[in-house]
């Protein structure tokens, strides 16, 4: 095989793509990292928390330099009825735990920190260049076809980091094309508000943040949640749900988004607040059973990419960076042994299986199927809860086994018992 | 808020040429109207697709490039492709 100038190319400078780049640099390749936006992070949007541990893997101490919003100590869980809402949540006092677990981002400008990061390492940097395709050679991916003139590039080796609905990983032989109820839509406006304004309405001491994510009647049927988060001088307020969906009940984004944020429970967050941006993108949400094949003779996949998305538990951009930084260590071993083929690279494969990236992927791959057949489960028990609650705090006179009695008969009522029992045992059965 | 107003607040460099192409207008009149209702006019986030009574017409330059209608379209008959380099939404917050 002959040797080429550039070890590796990497398409996409988001955090897998960039986590990528920068452990293979400071490996000591030569890497080649591609970004269609003018500058990295113009393109890309997500709800906006962004978790320490696996960035700190990639870049030790990136706390004293990386652009955060806010240091989350608040955690939220909302169940929704159309004029109440339960609520569950975690709070902890600020403590200094470096790196920090959690904090929220605006993704242009940590993108583009991040990317500057990764230069700083070595990493060639070219914006404003959309990749079109791989080349392929016997079976073979030997580089990349970008829409530039003359625009072939060579390399040993390409990582995929292009993003949901990754044209290149079709391109590659690596998946066959998604559907759409593998992807979920996601609305989000910027909501400009003073820190002073975010910190008392969020009982917050300066610089720490809350997130709360809420189920229930505000996705009006479908499966998905809003999201609330605190960035220092604004919120980040969206929801999303099944492509699918949106398909079938003709429901529109902004509308949807205009129902949340006229929940009284969200409004009264939101009272006052400037909207700045409106956003909008797909999030992968097939699950571990929808994933591509993550490597081949001379490439590799990571991020939203590789379908590498937590939903349950909102993560996303720390497995793309944590599966980023495997892939630069497998491509580093590779480097060492002068082969990049299927068999060299099944190392990559084998580090996430290890990692809590595929195990996690692997404990819910079964949780898609049931929020895609069942978007009713967040409807019916987060209104029963709230009845429930609300019957028990209403002091009427009537005893409290009573009002036992007038829960049950509202449950009974509306699902009957083995089909109770059989909800929670699927529920159960997918998250397990 | 209206989403023509919502996208008052977003940026694009514009490209003269357009990504995006309806593949054959005689599905979005006939197939799509009587099963689907035509669903890219009410998905699309950022209301690209609108039907004249003719034809789909597709305004790329409020695209925001989410990639729904990749996947979203029942018949696979919207051509998209990633804007050139360079060119395409500019997030500001992102």
């Amino acid at each position: 095989m002959r040797e080429e100038e550039f070890d590796a190319i990497v398409v996409g400078a988001g955090p897998g793509g960039v986590a990528a780049a920068l452990t293979m640099a400071r490996g000591g390749l030569n890497v080649v990292l591609f970004e269609r936006g003018e500058r990295p992070g113009v393109k890309n949007v997500m709800g906006g928390v962004m978790y320490g541990r696996m960035l700190a893997e990639v870049l030790p101490e990136f706390w004293k330099s990386a652009p955060m919003e806010r240091v989350i100590v608040d955690e939220r869980l909302w169940l929704t009825a159309p004029e109440s809402v339960v609520t569950m949540g975690h709070k902890h006092v600020p403590h200094a735990l470096e790196p920090p677990n959690a904090f929220t981002v605006l993704r242009v400008p940590f993108d583009a920190w991040f990317a500057a990061q990764a230069e700083a390492a070595g990493v060639l940097l070219i914006p404003g260049t959309t990749v079109e395709d791989v080349i392929r050679e016997n079976g073979r991916v030997v580089g990349v076809r970008t829409g530039r003139q003359d625009g072939d590039l060579r390399a040993n080796l390409v990582v995929i980091a292009d993003g949901v609905n990754s044209f290149l990983v079709g391109r590659a032989g690596l998946s066959r094309s998604l559907q759409p109820n593998e992807v979920a839509l996601v609305v989000k406006e910027i909501i400009a508000l003073p820190a002073a304004a975010i910190e008392e309405r969020f009982a917050l001491d300066a610089g720490t943040g809350a997130t709360i994510e809420v189920y229930g009647t505000v996705t009006q049927g479908m499966s998905g949640y809003g999201f609330i988060y605190t960035n220092r001088e604004s919120l980040s307020v969206g929801i999303g749900a099944l492509l699918s969906q949106f398909m079938t009940t003709r429901i529109t984004p902004s509308d949807l988004l205009e129902g949340f944020k006229a929940h009284p429970m969200v409004a009264a967050l939101l009272r006052g607040g400037e909207m700045r941006e409106y956003l909008a993108h797909a999030i992968p949400e097939g699950g571990f059973r929808a994933m591509p094949r993550l490597f081949d003779d001379g490439v590799m996949v990571v991020g939203d990419a590789a379908m590498m998305v937590n939903n349950l538990h909102r993560e996303g951009s720390n497995l793309a960076m944590a599966a980023g930084r495997m892939a630069g260590e497998t491509a580093i071993q590779a480097k060492r042994a002068g082969d990049w083929s299927a068999r060299a690279l099944s190392r990559y494969q084998e580090l996430l299986e290890a990692s809590f990236v595929l195990q996690d992927m692997r404990k819910y791959e079964r949780l898609p199927e049931l929020v895609e057949r069942r978007p009713d489960l967040l409807q019916l028990y987060p209104q029963l809860l709230s009845e429930a609650i609300e019957e028990m705090l209403t002091v009427d006179g009537a005893s409290k086994r009573e009002k036992q009695r007038r829960i049950l008969r509202r449950l009974l009522d509306r699902r009957r018992w083995w089909l109770v029992l059989r909800d929670a045992y699927e529920g159960w059965r997918a998250i397990r | 808020m209206k989403v023509e107003e919502k996208l008052y607040t977003l940026r694009w460099k514009h490209d003269k040429q357009s990504h995006i192409a309806i593949t054959d207008q005689r599905i979005c009149l006939n197939t799509c109207g009587a099963a689907w209702r035509r669903p890219c006019t009410t998905f699309c986030p950022a209301a690209v697709y609108t039907w004249d009574g003719e034809k789909i017409v597709a305004s790329f330059e409020n695209c925001v490039e989410c990639t729904s209608c990749l996947l979203g379209c029942p018949y696979r008959n919207i051509d998209w492709k990633l804007p050139r380099g360079g060119f395409g939404i500019e997030w500001q917050s992102g």
